[in-house]
């Protein structure tokens, strides 16, 4: 079984350079592409499976034994994030396939995309399984450097303008993490994740401190906590639907894994856990009243996806098995909702051409199906009951709630005002861009604008125009029933969430896991 | 564990400089400050192998604790290499930004300033930038 391990790297790694082989070919690199991420996914659903009722695996890179060579980990947490990692990249790829046909990619490919795309599947697959800081470190930098490629594609003035900003905030970031690495490894001698959680106890308390913090600032710059989110509303809105939706939901939640990992292994005490309340109180709240103040759906997808992280790291914050496994509930939510209202925007930018609210209307009537497709998703993020969004707030504020302090009850009650305030930021959106007439728009701009899209497509490609929105819109409708499936299936997935978040509570599980000889704590390995 | 004096005020005085440069408005020397903060980080990797030994070349005849440590240099080369194709893709970004714009700067964000101004109107101001903060050229008639 642990063979499978490293495949989870090599599989999309193998399928980039395979497609770049084939890259003046659309046809046979798109589906390289696809046929990487299915794999993936089923190598993913079989190490969950395997993990969750046998035991985690532990792979020793080229034999060398754990403190001296590299171990890769799948624990339930890394296979859970595995398996959603692995759907939502295939229902993004899947859209912008369709995406890239109707807009005629036959005649001007874009051939890096899909390889580019690959690498940041590598990437992300990278710091789930790395077990040690260095491999997280080089998985941050194989995501990011894909993603500075994806976010400037096709390098218009607002791309380059949107990705500086995004490129020289996440350079920063990795920097500090850099230098936090060899902070810990001056302090410890040792990056592996495992042998710092034994030795960090030896150091003096206020050290601990000081490296805790570098690392929280690197990651909470990465995962977009208040208030280091401000380049996020700014660089994702301009980049394209695809790869807006596909960052949305996984490249922030990888930070907020990495933060995981921190506060439940390497820095397991309670010191930092009040400041981190309040910055996920501030998070939330600071997010939210962003989203109601935009005036563009990608913008105030990009605030509610900041006020959101804010839930993630309240329930981290914790510091309880109930907090990790509700946080972890939560990030598997809110991947596959947030990406799918991403994926929603898309379509609506096809349909109306604009994203602004200011600027379409009508659009229940002339694009029902699209109207459901965003509908259903921004209920779930509102946290309507019976939806997962519902469920995982329902499981942040009970663990919340057992803490029982006034910063706790605080923390609930701002919960749930964000909650409101986002049902309010979509409901505006649907009231606007899709309940109003399109006679009630200012101007009228949408219907020039969808007569200008349509008149090249009917007279050139008219079967490619037909059958590539419903690929796009399948897509996307394969995200809302997985996002229904989330809530239907709430039981067996709250159930993984559950005994993950008890592994992780304290070092003593993930230290046996890596080192099964040395059993300094009782725990006996599973 | 016994680090050189010399090194660490060379590393601050890096660091210093990077901060200094990051701050700038113009790109080029955001470039550059980036890559001294790459470097010094390297050098923080580097200090860190506290006292320096002979290199870590196995031989039966030398005692282990008379190598220098071998870990941090392995880091230290993975980093270079990181820096180094981030800053050649940063480089080409600067220089498609100048292509376009006639502008190596960092512009606000469009829709931040019409926040601040209370309208919802999308518009992109096109301004040329202050001679000061460029370390391009500006002449904006032979750039298209």
């Amino acid at each position: 079984m642990t063979a499978l391990v490293p495949l989870v790297v090599l599989v999309p790694l193998l399928g980039a350079a395979l497609t770049l082989v084939v890259g003046r070919r659309p046809r046979p690199q798109r589906i390289i592409a696809i046929g990487a991420l299915v794999i993936e996914l089923v190598i993913g659903i079989v190490l969950l499976i395997h993990v969750d009722q046998v035991a985690p695996l532990v792979m020793e890179v080229g034999g060398w034994q754990a403190p001296f060579g590299i171990v890769l980990v799948v624990d339930r947490l890394a296979a859970l994030m595995i398996v959603v990692s692995a759907i939502v990249l295939l229902a993004v790829l899947v859209f912008s396939v369709g995406q890239g046909l109707a807009d005629g990619d036959e005649e001007t490919p874009v051939s890096i995309y899909n390889p580019t795309y690959l690498i940041l599947t590598t990437g992300v697959m990278v710091a789930f399984i790395a077990g040690d800081l260095f491999n997280l470190y080089v998985g941050f930098e194989i995501l990011l450097v894909s993603s500075y490629v994806l976010i400037t594609l096709g390098g218009t003035e607002s791309r380059i303008r949107a990705g500086v900003t995004y490129v020289v905030v996440s350079l920063l970031s990795s920097l500090l993490f850099l230098a936090s690495i060899a902070m810990i490894y001056g302090a410890l001698g040792t990056v592996t994740i495992a042998q710092i959680a034994q030795r960090i106890d030896e150091l003096p308390v206020d050290v601990q401190i000081l490296l805790h913090v570098m690392l929280l600032v690197a990651f909470g710059i990465k995962a977009a906590v208040f208030p280091l989110s401000f380049w996020l509303p700014d660089s994702y809105p301009t980049a394209p639907a695809p790869v807006t939706a596909a960052f949305a939901g996984l490249l922030t939640k990888i930070g907020v894994y990495a933060i995981i990992r921190v506060e439940t292994v390497i820095f397991p005490g309670p010191e930092l856990n009040p400041a981190l309340m309040v910055l996920a109180l501030l998070t939330m709240v600071v997010g939210a009243l962003g989203a109601v103040a935009q005036a563009d759906i990608k913008r105030i997808l990009s605030f509610t996806l900041v006020s959101h992280i804010g839930y993630m790291i309240l329930g981290v914050a914790l510091g309880t098995a109930e907090g990790t496994a509700a946080a972890i509930f939560y990030i598997v939510h809110h991947i596959v909702v947030q990406t799918t209202l991403f994926l929603a925007a898309g379509l609506i930018e096809r349909e109306a051409g604009s994203t602004s609210i200011t600027r379409i209307g009508g659009l229940l009537a002339s694009a029902p199906v699209v109207a459901a497709l965003f509908f259903i998703p921004a209920l779930n993020l509102g946290g309507i009951p019976p939806f997962s969004g519902f469920l995982g707030k329902l499981g942040l504020f009970q663990a919340t709630a057992q803490q029982g302090d006034a910063l706790a009850y605080a923390l609930i009650g701002a919960g749930a005002l964000v909650s409101l305030l986002t049902l309010y930021a979509l409901v505006r959106v649907w009231n606007l861009a899709f309940w109003r007439s399109s006679d009630a728009v200012e101007g009228d701009e949408s219907r020039l604008l969808r007569s200008v899209e349509e008149a090249p497509l009917s007279t050139s490609t008219v079967s490619g125009a037909r059958t590539t929105p419903r690929l796009m819109t399948l897509s996307t409708a394969g995200m809302v029933v997985v996002g229904i499936g989330l809530t239907v299936f709430a039981g067996p997935v709250y159930g993984v969430a559950t005994r993950a978040g008890e592994k992780l509570d304290g070092p003593g599980a993930y230290i046996q896991m890596v080192f099964p000889l040395s059993t300094e704590e009782g725990s006996p390995r599973d | 564990m016994t680090v050189s004096l010399v090194l660490v005020v060379i590393m601050s005085a890096m660091y210093a400089c990077a901060v200094y440069l990051l701050l700038e408005r113009s790109l080029t020397r955001v470039l550059l400050g980036f890559l001294l903060a790459g470097n010094a980080t390297n050098l923080l990797i580097l200090i860190m192998v506290g006292e320096a030994g002979i290199a870590p070349i196995y031989d039966e005849s030398v005692d282990p604790s008379e190598y220098t440590d071998p870990l941090p240099q392995a880091l230290i080369l993975t980093a270079i290499v990181i820096t180094f194709a981030v800053s050649a893709f940063l480089l080409a970004l600067i220089y498609r930004s100048w292509r376009l714009a006639n502008a190596d700067d960092f512009s606000d964000d469009a829709d931040d300033l019409a926040l601040r101004e209370g309208t919802v109107l999308i518009e992109a101001e096109e301004t040329l930038p202050e001679a000061s903060t460029t370390d391009f050229p500006l002449d904006r008639e032979d750039s298209r």
